[in-house]
């Protein structure tokens, strides 16, 4: 959990609190955090003046806009059609068991959160995966470890 | 059929200098420049395939002083990425479109809607802006263009929902009547275009109408991007001529052992090969946002069916009856039809729902489920069954 | 005007119409589910699709308007086929136990399914795929998640009439679902318990809490001595439920029917509504002269009335900071309740243990109010059960009785006798005119200068309204008033009672005096009235009451003798101590989401 202090604020100030300012705002929350928390819901509603319910109806809606608990690196793994055909089965059993994870869980120490998607754009160079917003493209089980040990290795 | 062969063209990634061709359009007349685009015979390139020329004259119609262009970069078809290289690669052009567009229909501002997906592609994209607005404003346009965001919802290009998704709500399309093109976004006059559409609209504008229109056929005229993958050796992204039959397509891209093409990605017609010399690509065939799908013989077609369905269940916005079901009980029905757990005839009355769903349905997702579904059921059935 | 054809019949409507509404005039009928005539449109469901000539798919009849040169068709193959198809999908995610629930033969999904779907079940049930759940937490209602059929008719409502939004749409494709914010349980969110949502639910999924066991076991329980009130709006409404039409008066019959279920005291909550003038109206003008007399800037105005409980959870929620605004009065409910368990045991040397105390409201906020815990004054639970019309209905026809050839009664006595102003409170502007019609006289020693005692200026079904006395020819107790210029507001809605919180925020509210009811036309259109529910039946209600008000004898609270015998014998003078100990409570503030 984090908390969202002034951020609900600034972004508010940025982005402005008219109804269509509530997903810039959403959008600022994830980007810095990850993920959605109730504080941070509650905050954007008395900022933006609607309720909580409507702030996290419409968050839940958009898969990017997390309400569940995720760590600072999203991997989001494409499962549609051709990047299934093209090995995304191993991708995953490969980040399992690096990460000690199954999908959809985040890492204890709140580094890394496993997640699949739908198309994101890469077919011909699938399998290709997300993390946060950096896409890896043609990717091979040993590329995919290699790229994330980059990660790991980042703090 | 004549076979007219596969012809590779080379328009929307052509480099220009946007600055002739802006202070051209600059100087034109609305009236003129939605000439032009009508004469092209342009159909809109996102999917949905409606005269671009029109689109423009019935908003340039419309007497309200705010006006908006929306360029639809919210790209989520399985198996299409053309836009992502547009962007990527000639975003001058797109704005410049946008802009064309925005002085056909008289609007000041634009709004281009990134799927989040592409964020990555932000900086670059600003800083195009920024030079785009420089450029324009030297001109004398009084046009402003703004991003918004996407956040992962695969119904926020279908373009009621995208509007929808801008004021800052779910993205769940809304009724029709009335049209964008009186109210769209913000409840004001909009041309919502697709990323390739815009770019096309201002290569017309450069060329004139008449050398676009002589490409492709009399109802598909132009060219188009096509996004290809799967079991091809030359996946990856070619601007072709509309109009070539899927067998020209295949003779062209397959691995030798193409069983079935998808054309027009999850929402599209999946063609056997017993088709492919008979199946135009192009609006009098299987219409197209350019996602071209080869599976060859070791594929099965049930499993390609079933990550269609779990697709649609999930990206549906869940609004309608047809479609929040509809999904859940077609993917349902052909897993249990594969595990033998109801009868193989059970498939035909999930036909008779997929046509349900395509008179029923309150937007164009749940109006094109029953697309792949069908073709695929006919044509794979056995696949289906065993 | 618009032409077009249905079903080979023109017909001629005015621009905007919709086919639906076409249709309507040439008494077609085209099947709706999501449709509500209080609500905008929503054209998700599905099941009002008709063909229309040259179109490339099915319209939504509800959302298309009229267009010149339509030629519609309603019941062709395609859409029969349609039809057919959408019923069964919506049961195919609805959980059918229709034999055992609340909404049996009142479900308009099992209205269609008779109509359209009957026979062999075409596709698979996907009940069974989704973790649903059953929300019971609050006291007032059950939120049944597995029985919803996604018309968002409950987040419209919540929405658009009532602003409050405690519930909206959340997720998407196969897993949307109705939730509060993140799915938290209705207890603890800012649901306010008015029950509108329960009031356009087509199926199952939202009904109240229902006590009528309890009330069973209390009534035949010997040594139990079973109290009974009846709030206002319920004698104008009952009847619906009883196969009369909106608007008829039932309330002599009613009594009968309460003596016949074997409550033990028939007695009525419009008593405790003319106490509650008494008590209120004494607050007012003990405000007024804090203000005006002894220069006290920091009293409160407007004054808030405070017998609505879901626009006191509302202002709990939303607008903590003025909680002291509101008056200190309890609802007529829970002032009957606190009196019930002292005064009238004592007079018939009852022991309070052994009363058990039950409400009939039109009402599902109630339920929650009978269960705030500061609502013990008498020592006891000081109402043990709260039973909407539509459970009273409910018994009524188990015990067999013949609703329509019932002898009219009259209530018991001692809390029993009420007037015309009590009666009032049902609709929205009761309360306001009620205290009117007793403050001005205690004021002025006049009444009212209104024709009949019918302050007409604060009737009717206008969102909010407003009205300006000028208080002239004060007896000498009141002088400090004289020349002032009251102005009062009444507002019904949450919507409207939001308009009227947010000038109170901004610092720019005029008034002194402000009634609040949390539910369309005043307690009428209450959330626990007999369902279906529109404006044009609303109105007929209100109709009622005011017909009730003026039919009454007594039309002024501080005339009910039964008032003025409990002043006399037990409260001493109104706001007393013994007054503020039964009959006045506090309020809490709580989150906002």
């Amino acid at each position: 959990m984090y908390q969202v202090g002034n951020l609900v604020k600034e972004l508010s100030d940025k982005h402005g609190r008219a109804r269509e300012s509530l997903m810039p705002i959403l959008q600022g929350i994830v980007e810095r955090h990850s993920y959605l928390t109730d504080e941070a819901m509650v905050e954007v509603a008395k900022e933006l003046d609607i309720s909580a319910a409507e702030v996290y109806g419409t968050a839940s809606f958009y898969t990017f806009l997390d309400t569940n608990v995720r760590g600072k690196y999203v991997i989001r793994v494409c499962k549609t059609i051709t990047c299934s055909m093209k090995g995304k089965g191993e991708i995953i059993e490969t980040i399992e068991d690096m990460l000690k994870i199954k999908v959809g869980e985040t890492t204890s120490d709140m580094e890394f959160s496993l997640i699949e998607t739908n198309c994101i754009g890469w077919c011909h160079k699938a399998p290709a995966i997300l993390i946060n917003e950096i896409p890896y493209t043609e990717l091979t089980p040993e590329k995919v470890v290699e790229i994330i040990k980059g990660y790991m290795q980042k703090k | 059929m004549e076979k007219r062969g596969l012809y590779k063209v080379d328009l929307i990634f052509e480099k220009v200098d946007p600055k002739e061709v802006l202070t051209q359009a600059y100087n034109m007349k609305s009236e003129q420049i939605i000439q032009q685009v009508l004469d092209s015979g342009l159909k809109g390139r996102g999917g949905a395939g409606f005269p671009t020329g029109l689109k423009w004259k019935y908003t340039a119609a419309v007497k309200e002083p705010e006006k908006y262009v929306v360029c639809n970069a919210d790209e989520g078809e399985p198996g299409t990425f053309k836009d992502r290289e547009i962007l990527d690669k000639v975003a001058y052009k797109v704005y410049g479109g946008m802009a064309i567009a925005g002085k056909a229909i008289g609007a000041k501002h634009g709004i281009v809607y990134l799927r989040s997906e592409y964020r990555f592609l932000l900086p670059q994209l600003m800083k195009e802006l920024e030079s785009f607005h420089k450029l324009v404003k030297g001109i004398g346009y009084d046009f402003r263009i703004n991003y918004c965001l996407g956040s992962g919802a695969y119904i926020c290009g279908e373009e009621s929902a995208l509007f929808e998704s801008v004021e800052g709500g779910r993205g769940e399309p809304r009724n029709k009547p009335p049209y964008p093109t009186t109210s769209g976004v913000f409840g004001k006059p909009t041309s919502i275009n697709n990323v390739e559409t815009l770019v096309t609209a201002m290569m017309i504008i450069k060329h004139g109408p008449e050398s676009y229109s002589q490409l492709g056929t009399k109802d598909s005229r132009g060219s188009k991007v096509f996004s290809i993958s799967g079991d091809t050796p030359i996946p990856g992204i070619f601007e072709l001529e509309l109009g070539m039959s899927v067998q020209e397509f295949v003779d062209e891209f397959g691995d030798g052992d193409t069983k079935a093409v998808q054309v027009g990605g999850a929402s599209g017609f999946c063609v056997p090969r017993k088709r492919f010399q008979y199946t135009v690509i192009g609006f009098e065939g299987v219409p197209t946002g350019g996602s071209m799908k080869l599976f060859n013989s070791s594929r099965s077609m049930y499993n390609v069916l079933h990550n269609y369905l779990d697709f649609f269940a999930e990206e549906s916005c869940g609004q309608c009856t047809p479609c929040r079901v509809g999904c859940q009980q077609l993917l349902k029905g052909v897993e249990k039809v594969k595990k033998g757990e109801v009868k193989a005839t059970y498939l035909n009355e999930l036909l008779k729902l997929a046509d349900t769903m395509k008179v029923a349905s309150k937007c164009g997702l749940g109006q094109s489920v029953g697309n792949a579904f069908r073709t695929i059921v006919e044509n794979f059935r056995e696949e289906i069954i065993y | 005007m618009i032409s077009l054809s249905i079903n080979n019949e023109r017909v001629s409507v005015q621009p905007g119409t919709t086919v639906l509404d076409a249709a309507r005039k040439l008494n077609i009928n085209i099947p709706t589910l999501c449709n509500h005539p209080d609500l905008c449109v929503a054209g998700n469901c599905r099941v009002c699709v008709v063909e229309q000539t040259g179109a490339r798919t099915l319209i939504a009849a509800c959302a298309m308007p009229a267009a010149e040169g339509m030629d519609i068709h309603t019941n062709t193959l395609k859409v029969r086929n349609a039809r057919r198809h959408i019923v069964e999908l919506l049961l195919s995610e609805h959980r059918s136990d229709c034999t055992k629930c609340y909404k049996n033969q009142k479900c308009e999904l099992q209205a269609l399914a008779n109509e359209f779907a009957f026979g062999d079940t075409i596709f698979l049930d996907l009940v069974e795929d989704h973790p649903y759940t059953i929300d019971r937490s609050s006291p007032s209602f059950i939120k049944d998640d597995s029985k919803c059929i996604h018309c968002q008719r409950c987040v419209r409502t919540c929405f658009e009439l009532q602003h409050i939004s405690a519930i909206a749409v959340a997720n998407k494709g196969m897993h949307q679902k109705i939730s509060s914010f993140h799915d938290r349980p209705m207890s603890h969110v800012v649901c306010t318990n008015c029950g509108q949502c329960i009031n356009r639910c087509p199926t199952g999924a939202l009904v109240e809490k229902t006590y009528i066991d309890h009330v069973w076991d209390a009534i035949y329980d010997k040594d139990k001595h079973v109290i009974v009130q009846t709030a206002p709006a319920v004698r104008v409404a009952l009847g619906e439920d009883l196969g009369y039409d909106p608007g008829e008066r039932v309330t002599g019959k009613m009594v009968t029917a309460l003596r016949q279920l074997g409550f033990d005291s028939i007695l009525d909550t419009d008593f405790t509504a003319d106490l509650t003038i008494m008590e209120e109206g004494t607050e007012l003008l003990t405000r007024l002269k804090k203000a005006l007399v002894d220069g006290d800037k920091k009293t409160a105005f407007p004054m808030f009335t405070s017998c609505s409980p879901g626009w006191i959870k509302f202002i709990e929620h939303k607008y903590p900071e003025f909680l002291h605004n509101l008056s200190t009065c309890k609802s007529p409910q829970q002032m009957f309740g606190a009196l019930a368990k002292t005064f009238f045991a004592q007079k018939m040397k009852l022991d309070p243990s052994g009363i058990v105390s039950v409400s009939i409201m039109p009402c599902t906020a109630k339920k929650y109010e009978a269960d705030r815990p500061e609502m013990r004054a008498s020592g006891y639970k000081d109402v043990d059960y709260v039973l909407t019309t539509r459970e009273l209905a409910i018994m009524i026809k188990q015990a067999g009785i013949d609703f329509r050839n019932l002898e009219p009664a009259h209530y018991d006595s001692i809390m029993g006798d009420s007037t015309g102003a009590g009666v009032i409170f049902g609709a929205t502007g009761g309360v306001m005119e009620a205290a009117l019609r007793t403050a001005y006289e205690l004021v002025t020693g006049r009444e009212v200068p209104f024709p009949n005692l019918n302050i007409t200026p604060v009737r009717g079904m206008e969102g909010v309204k407003e009205a300006t006395i000028k208080i002239e020819g004060c007896t000498k107790d009141w002088k400090f008033l004289e020349g002032a210029e009251l102005k009062v507001a009444i507002a019904h809605g949450l919507a409207n009672a939001n308009k009227i919180m947010k000038q109170v925020r901004n610092g720019k509210s005029p008034y002194h005096f402000v009634e609040i009811m949390a539910c369309p036309g005043g307690c009428l259109g209450g959330g626990g009235q007999p369902i279906p529910t529109s404006m044009e039946i609303r109105k007929k209600r209100m109709k009622a009451v005011y017909s009730e008000d003026e039919h009454m004898v007594l039309r002024k609270s501080h005339e009910n003798p039964d008032v003025i015998a409990i002043y006399k014998e037990f409260l001493g003078k109104p706001n007393s101590h013994v007054a503020h100990e039964l009959l006045h409570t506090h309020y809490v503030e709580r989150e906002s989401y």
